[in-house]
């Protein structure tokens, strides 16, 4: 009885959890002059052509894609060079050690609002401004410690006797790190990725602020639009709708790492 | 686990090292040099020493907007930290409702922060949101835009609904992580369910919950988009966060020197209270478990 108690608190939590996004993908399948005649929990008179619009105008689609080059950009660059890093802390005892992990952390504790005007005087002295690479890297600042953070956890859950068995056996130190124990620590590889992914996604300030016109991210796109339009809802929730479908996506190809992932419990 | 003793190790972290100080210490010393002066244009600037924090500090708006900030944060943190903890409880163990429920609590959490907003404006407003138009339906005056206690609702629910589900992940984590034969020798020894959560998942799951808590409360207090978007901080002051204020006076009136300075005083804030919480959650932990 217990049991069926909690599925059934489980089961209402999640239709909370849908009820919004629901609702989103109801008005993108509804012209705006319907959804602002009537009320309707299904739409009645379903029509594709909100979606339509953004397909065929490139100011709309060019901003996914540009999402989508400096988001894997960022997850790529942020897990290269946090691999080694968190190797380094879970493994090893050096000058300063402790202080560089803090420091790290409190990267994510800057108020982004006021480095808008600084990154932007940064990128332009280095020519950067409007491509995707900026975004990217402006994103290392938060992603870069995170992915550090949660990949010490996974390789402390390594035992060492591992990495001293390998070098004993003569492997050199990248071939170890690449053959041996990166395989070992792909789950958590997965989750970070997984992280690394969905903070960059999100993220709307920075990526605005550094992208003008060729790098610009669907998200600012968006903010645009309902400013210049005067609200089409429908418009605006089928962009909405959109950018969820690449998110949905990543998690579903991830699932079963997500579950092993968490599963091995280090996060 | 005794760590080896080796400085080289530095050349590991070398990499990460010099892109993260390159996009952290080069705009933080931009912002130190804007506190101090006065920046008239390109050429013109005057130091004006400690005279901008002085301002700031005595902002009577600031100390308004800190209070309400912090008033969120406290409210954030005891709502979703116990929440997710219950989630992750009632979760399935095996089988596939895992993959199931790990999709769906994950799906809020990769929406980008301005579409939250969106999705809330659609949802709650009085004419054409599910929620919105109900709640008035059944008689119960309710407009986000313009009554202050409705909106700090909608900005609450709004926060719960968006991170919850990362409090359950990770609290999920720290519960799969527990080995099998605690739950039998407790089993053995007639334990209660609520001795099982006292005694074995809670202090278990102090690593994560320490996680858990640290980010919630940064996200938190550092919280722009979602309400920027969904009240623009209105109606008045009510909703204006921080981070809202923050950018109202960088961009809107355009004075760097009182942001400049504001923006290290908040960043020292929130320094300062993830330190303490940090300290405090590693202590209660070593207590309890021990």
């Amino acid at each position: 009885m217990r049991v069926q108690k909690r599925t059934v608190a489980l089961g209402l939590y999640f239709f909370l959890l849908i009820l919004p996004i629901y609702w989103m993908l109801n008005m993108s399948l509804r012209a705006n002059a319907d959804i602002l005649a009537s009320f309707a929990l299904f739409p009645r008179n379903a029509t594709l052509a909100n979606y339509m619009k953004i397909f065929t105008d490139s100011s709309w689609y060019s901003g996914y894609i540009n999402s989508m080059i400096y988001v894997s950009l960022n997850t790529i660059i942020s897990l290269t060079t946090a691999l080694p890093a968190a190797y380094a802390f879970s493994r090893f005892r050096f000058i300063g050690d402790k202080h560089v992990f803090f420091w790290l952390l409190t990267n994510r504790m800057a108020p982004p609002a006021v480095f808008l005007l600084p990154f932007f005087q940064l990128y332009s002295t280095f020519h950067l401004i409007d491509t995707h690479i900026a975004v990217a890297l402006a994103h290392c600042l938060f992603n870069v410690p995170l992915a550090v953070w949660i990949l010490e956890g996974f390789m402390s859950g390594i035992p060492r006797e591992i990495d001293e068995t390998a070098f004993i056996d003569g492997y050199s130190f990248p071939r170890f790190f690449l053959t041996v124990f990166v395989p070992l620590i792909r789950a958590g590889i997965g989750v970070t990725a997984f992280f690394c992914f969905m903070f960059s996604w999100v993220e709307l300030l920075l990526a605005r602020t550094l992208t003008i016109t060729n790098a610009k991210p669907i998200v600012a796109t968006m903010t645009r639009t309902v400013s210049a339009s005067g609200l089409d809802w429908g418009l605006l929730a089928a962009a909405g709708v959109l950018t969820i479908v690449p998110g949905a996506l990543v998690i579903w190809f991830v699932r079963n790492h997500l579950a092993k992932g968490f599963a091995l419990g280090r996060v | 686990m005794e760590k080896w003793e080796n400085n080289r190790a530095w050349f590991l972290i070398l990499p990460v090292f010099v892109i993260v100080a390159f996009s952290a210490i080069i705009p933080l010393m931009t912002v130190v040099n804007y506190s101090v002066q006065d920046i008239f244009g390109p050429g013109q600037r005057f130091f004006v020493g400690m005279e901008w924090f002085r301002e700031v500090i005595h902002d009577e708006r600031l100390h308004s907007a800190l209070l309400r900030q912090l008033a969120f944060s406290c409210m954030v943190l005891l709502i979703e930290i116990p929440l997710g903890v219950l989630i992750a409880l009632a979760m399935p163990k095996k089988g596939w409702g895992v993959s199931a429920c790990l999709v769906l609590l994950a799906l809020p959490l990769l929406i980008p922060w301005n579409v939250i907003g969106t999705i809330w404006i659609i949802f709650t407003r009085p004419d054409i949101g599910l929620l919105g138009k109900t709640v008035n339906d059944l008689g119960i005056a309710f407009d986000h835009t313009a009554r202050p206690l409705d909106a700090w609702i909608t900005v609450m629910a709004m926060e719960v609904w968006h991170w919850t589900p990362l409090v359950a992940l990770l609290a999920y984590a720290g519960l799969r992580a527990i080995p099998e034969a605690y739950y039998q020798a407790a089993k053995i020894d007639g334990a209660s369910s609520w001795a099982v959560f006292r005694h074995i998942q809670l202090p278990k799951m102090r690593g994560v919950l320490t996680i858990a808590v640290l980010l919630r409360f940064m996200d938190s207090f550092l919280i722009y988009a979602e309400p920027f978007v969904l009240t623009g901080g209105g109606p008045g002051d009510t909703t204006t966060f921080l981070s809202i204020y923050l950018v109202k006076i960088a961009v809107g009136q355009f004075d760097l020197g009182p942001a400049a300075a504001f923006s290290l005083i908040y960043f020292l804030i929130v320094l300062l209270f993830c330190f303490v919480f940090y300290q405090a959650l590693q202590n209660v932990g070593t207590g309890e478990s021990r």
